[in-house]
């Protein structure tokens, strides 16, 4: 029978009390040094025919017989009441079909109950004010711009520090904090802690707002079959959007299907269901016909979700022989128009480093510019460049090499929860990192600033920590067909990160099947429940649920063939596809023999995700090192080299790991040095609208980048001693090349991206 | 439903050679030939990733060469031979472009696949064996988020090195 625990789970940087629900017991976990086929293995990607052919169908490529498309009208103001909306021109417009808007839809409620799916207040520019469905989408577009709207302006803010001052205008009614009040952290007595500090460092870090971006922009194709719901979503969570729709819809969640086989990107941009998948599933039902929203480039930037902008202080104080007595944290990040959790700025710092002292506090802020959304790390990136160039800088000041000063302060517990990791090899990553990049040859970074002559090279290095633990629950489902071949089904999804891939060979592994006989489908709420892909959980969550369903399977071939060899199941075995008589390799059959004998009896079996160890903390852990030149004429930063080293546990798939280093550090590299999503303070504007000013890395930026692995299964944390690995490479890489930069020219840019334009002003501010 | 009303003015006719196959089609004149392939010819491994030709997405030959076809209007591409990624397998074989990617492990998310390889292909076509920087520069203008560019060089690199050549 099934029992419920309650137990502290961690999720995308904040640790949350989950009923867990125990089913029965896991499998023991697979230890080092297991002796695996398939795991561990370079295999390519078993969708990556469909994926490079251009056969793999994505929500974007759904235009199902007799389609109408959707256009939004967006708030032009930051913030405005709608005093009248008419919507009659824009009806009998050539190929309109309807037009939705708060006038004929249901007041339903939207970003947790802070707004509602047309709000008659609007608190963002492209805010959604009305939806035009027509025949085409240039269609629905041109129709935008005949509804008439009569906005009230009122008054905005548009910067996290303006709208905490008293008297700045209101976001939402409860005020511009969320929550009423900082989120506060304390251990020791940081106060004491800096009287006994040999060296103080003190820095003012900033952040810019950064977007996802996914290839694949956002959108949603509904349609009804009889009463039941279809959705096709480009979503990290089919789960959540069904039950998202349901609700709004006030549909039981049986009606709602919800798919998403392939999908072209998230990063944490699509976490939610949108209200674009629940104004399709409106017009669908309205109109009789499937109606497909798909974002434009623009409204990408507009309406999607950001990496919300950081102004953080630290203060970090150590003794003269480098030992941490206190930190001292400030943080707020501006979470725009509507946001339900906050960013969790100060995990890095409360927790990275062993130290007696530390003080945090971190406010999330109301601004009337587009919401904010998990980005890959939430909170962690942001924070990551505060802390770590603290401790670089405090390094420089003591004369300490900063690897160095770092494993003087290696933090052997989980100091906030007071309890031991689950495991930490970050020795290990510094150790292979800092071989791969010649830490050795890094020369002490200059006293004065260099502000002339020829371009400088210097090398600098950050830490990674991050959840990545997975938990229950998931499931998955393996039978097996006459002919030998598998199928597993889980309603997970594969944003990119190579999950069908990872899951596949863990399937293979355990039925010692090639991967080409295992074919795993996933994507629909039709299978059996996943978590949603976010916060690197989907290895970790789903692949011990896919052992355990592999297993069963394998079980029941076991005592099928025992019945037929005419042996006790114990002293049946199963290698390479083949079942046998232990000892007497001649006396069995192949498996598809077997499967083939039984007929249409299936051979099935049925896996849960157990609950996570009690008691423990479950990190993963990694060091990035960065090798750059500067130009200290212009400015210019070349990123040279980026070495990679994570501990993740266990890698399932190398070649997959290391592309998702490759994605993570190409992203911390953009965020470091070019991309910046601009908000005009005076109007509210965007005005970096898709590509054209938003600097995305281009292949032609891209350094040599070396990804190492750890590889050291975790002990404990799940049966396959995996934890995962979707977030870690992003964490570390601004700060890493920001401390490269200050070790080149002995001046430290601390507000990101480093441009030429602020390396330029921070050596003439020197001067 | 597979031809759309037209919101504005009549429709122009365009003949048009599809991955070899001859298209005789009517489209207004503001479709563009992404719009057409994908939705009328439902060949939608040809993406959009921005509509206004900063993302290489929407890349396929025509004539030969790599064009963005968001940015060419169907009544441009009359008259013309289009290919797209559809077109590359042989009889369900992969084009060696393809094979080399995925060997490479050049995709993640796929999405800006298919616009890669076909500025890859026009570039191999045009020149058999090309250095690292020109391999770049052919897809400088391919926006892939999910960062696979390392791999996309590498994948690329090997079937420039290839003895025989690009097919
Ligand atoms: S869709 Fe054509 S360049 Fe982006
Ligand atoms: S593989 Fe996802 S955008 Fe290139």
């Amino acid at each position: 029978m099934p029992r419920i625990i309650k137990q502290r789970v961690e999720f995308e940087g904040r640790v949350e009390e989950r009923n867990v629900v125990i089913e029965g017991d896991d499998l023991p976990v697979w230890p080092a040094g297991e002796r695996f086929q398939v795991i561990g293995t370079p295999v390519t990607r078993v969708d990556g025919a469909q994926r490079a052919g251009g056969t793999a169908r994505y929500t974007a490529d759904l235009y199902p017989a007799g389609v109408l498309h959707g256009a939004i009208l967006r708030s032009p103001h930051p913030h405005a009441r709608i005093r009248a909306l008419r919507t009659s021109r824009a009806e009998q417009a050539p190929g309109v079909r309807l037009v939705l808007s708060h006038r004929n839809t249901d007041a339903i409620p939207w970003y947790n109950g802070m707004s509602r799916i047309f709000d008659t207040e609007l608190r963002y520019v492209g805010d959604e004010v009305a939806l035009v469905v027509a025949d085409d989408a240039a269609a629905a577009r041109d129709a935008l711009d005949l509804i008439e709207v009569e906005y009230e302006p009122l008054p905005h803010v548009i910067d996290p520090l303006e709208a905490i001052r008293p008297g700045a205008p209101q976001v939402h009614p409860q005020g511009n904090v969320l929550g009423g009040a900082p989120e506060r952290y304390a251990r020791g007595d940081v106060e004491q802690g800096f009287l006994a500090a040999d060296a103080i460092v003190e820095l003012d870090v900033t952040t810019p707002d950064v977007l996802h971006h996914s290839m694949e922009t956002h959108g949603s194709v509904a349609w009804w079959e009889g009463d039941t719901l279809v959705i096709w979503d480009s979503t990290q969570h089919i789960f959540g959007v069904r039950r998202q729709v349901a609700a709004a819809l006030r549909i039981p969640l049986d009606r709602v299907r919800v798919l998403s086989p392939f999908m072209g990107g998230g990063f944490g941009g699509k976490n939610n269901a949108g209200k674009h998948t629940v104004l399709a599933a409106l017009a669908s039902r309205r109109l009789g016909r499937p109606v497909r929203i798909v974002f434009t480039r623009a409204e990408e930037s507009q309406a999607a979700g950001k990496r919300p902008r950081s102004v953080q202080r630290i203060r970090v104080g150590a003794r003269s022989d480098g030992t941490l007595v206190a930190i001292d944290y400030w943080g707020v990040s501006s979470i725009g128009a509507y946001r339900a959790i906050g960013t969790p700025l100060a995990g890095p710092a409360t927790e990275l480093y062993a130290c007696p002292n530390v003080r945090a506090e971190t406010l999330n802020v109301f601004t009337h510019t587009g919401p904010a959304a998990a980005f890959r790390a939430p909170g962690y990136v942001e924070g990551t460049c505060a802390l770590e160039c603290a401790i670089e800088a405090l390094a420089d000041q003591l004369e300490i090499d900063p690897l160095e000063l770092r494993l003087r302060n290696y933090a052997e517990a989980d100091q906030v929860l007071g309890r031991p990791y689950s495991s930490k090899f970050l020795r290990e990553a510094y150790a292979m990192g800092a071989r791969a990049i010649g830490w050795e040859r890094r020369a002490l970074t200059p006293r004065s600033p260099v502000r002339d002559g020829p371009p400088r090279r210097g090398l600098g290095m950050a830490t990674q920590l991050w959840g990545g633990s997975g938990s229950a629950p998931a499931y998955a489902e393996v039978r097996l067909n006459p002919d030998g071949t598998a199928e597993v089904r889980i309603g997970t999804q594969d944003i990119g990160t190579g999950t069908k891939t990872a899951l596949t060979q863990i399937a293979a592994e355990v039925l010692t099947l090639p991967v080409g006989k295992v074919t795993l489908s996933l994507g629909d709420t039709d299978f059996p429940y996943s978590p949603l892909s976010a916060g690197s959980q989907t290895l970790a969550s789903c692949g011990p649920a896919v052992r355990m369903a592999a297993d069963e399977a394998r079980r029941h071939l076991i005592d099928a063939a025992a019945s037929l060899l005419e042996v006790a199941p114990e002293d049946v075995r199963l290698e390479g596809g083949r079942l046998f008589v232990a000892g007497v390799p001649e006396r069995g059959l192949a498996i598809a023999e077997l499967t083939g004998q039984i007929g249409n009896f299936t051979i099935a079996g049925r896996g849960f995700r157990g609950p996570n160890p009690d008691g423990v903390t479950i990190r993963t852990w990694g060091a990035q090192f960065a090798e750059v030149e500067v130009d200290p004429e212009t400015g210019e930063v070349s990123v040279l080299r980026i070495v990679a080293c994570h501990d993740v546990g266990r890698v399932i798939n190398p070649l997959q790991y290391q592309s998702q280093i490759h994605g993570g550090v190409i992203q911390g590299l953009g965020m470091a040095l070019r991309e910046e999503h601009v908000t005009d303070p005076e109007t509210g504007a965007v005005l970096d609208l898709g590509f054209d000013a938003y600097a995305v890395p281009r292949i032609t930026g891209i350094p040599e980048i070396v990804a190492l692995a750890v590889d050291k299964p975790d002990p404990i944390a799940n049966n396959l001693g995996v934890k995962g690995v979707g977030e870690p490479p992003i964490i570390p890489t601004p700060a890493a090349i920001a401390n490269a930069v200050a070790n080149a020219l002995g001046v430290r840019v601390t507000s990101f991206p480093i441009t030429p334009a602020k390396v330029r002003a921070e050596l003439g501010r020197r001067a | 439903m597979s031809t759309p009303s037209a919101p504005s003015g009549s429709l122009h006719a365009v003949r048009v050679t599809v991955n070899g196959r001859p298209e005789a089609l009517r489209v207004p004149a503001r479709r563009t030939l992404l719009q057409v392939l994908r939705e009328d010819l439902h060949l939608t491994g040809t993406k959009e990733g921005c509509g206004v030709g900063t993302c290489g997405a929407c890349t396929v030959l025509v004539d030969g060469r790599a064009m963005l076809s968001c940015l060419v209007l169907a009544v441009q591409a009359d008259g013309r031979t289009v290919e797209t990624i559809e077109g590359l397998s042989r009889d369900g074989a992969l084009d060696p472009l393809q094979q080399a990617f995925i060997a490479h492990d050049a995709l993640q998310c796929g999405f800006c696949t298919p616009g890669q390889v076909m500025a890859l292909r026009a570039l191999l076509r045009a020149t058999p064996h090309p250095s690292l920087d020109e391999i770049r520069r052919a897809v400088e203008g391919n926006v892939c988020r999910c960062g696979a560019y390392p791999r996309i060089q590498q994948a690329a690199l090997e079937v420039a090195r290839a003895a025989e050549g690009y097919r």
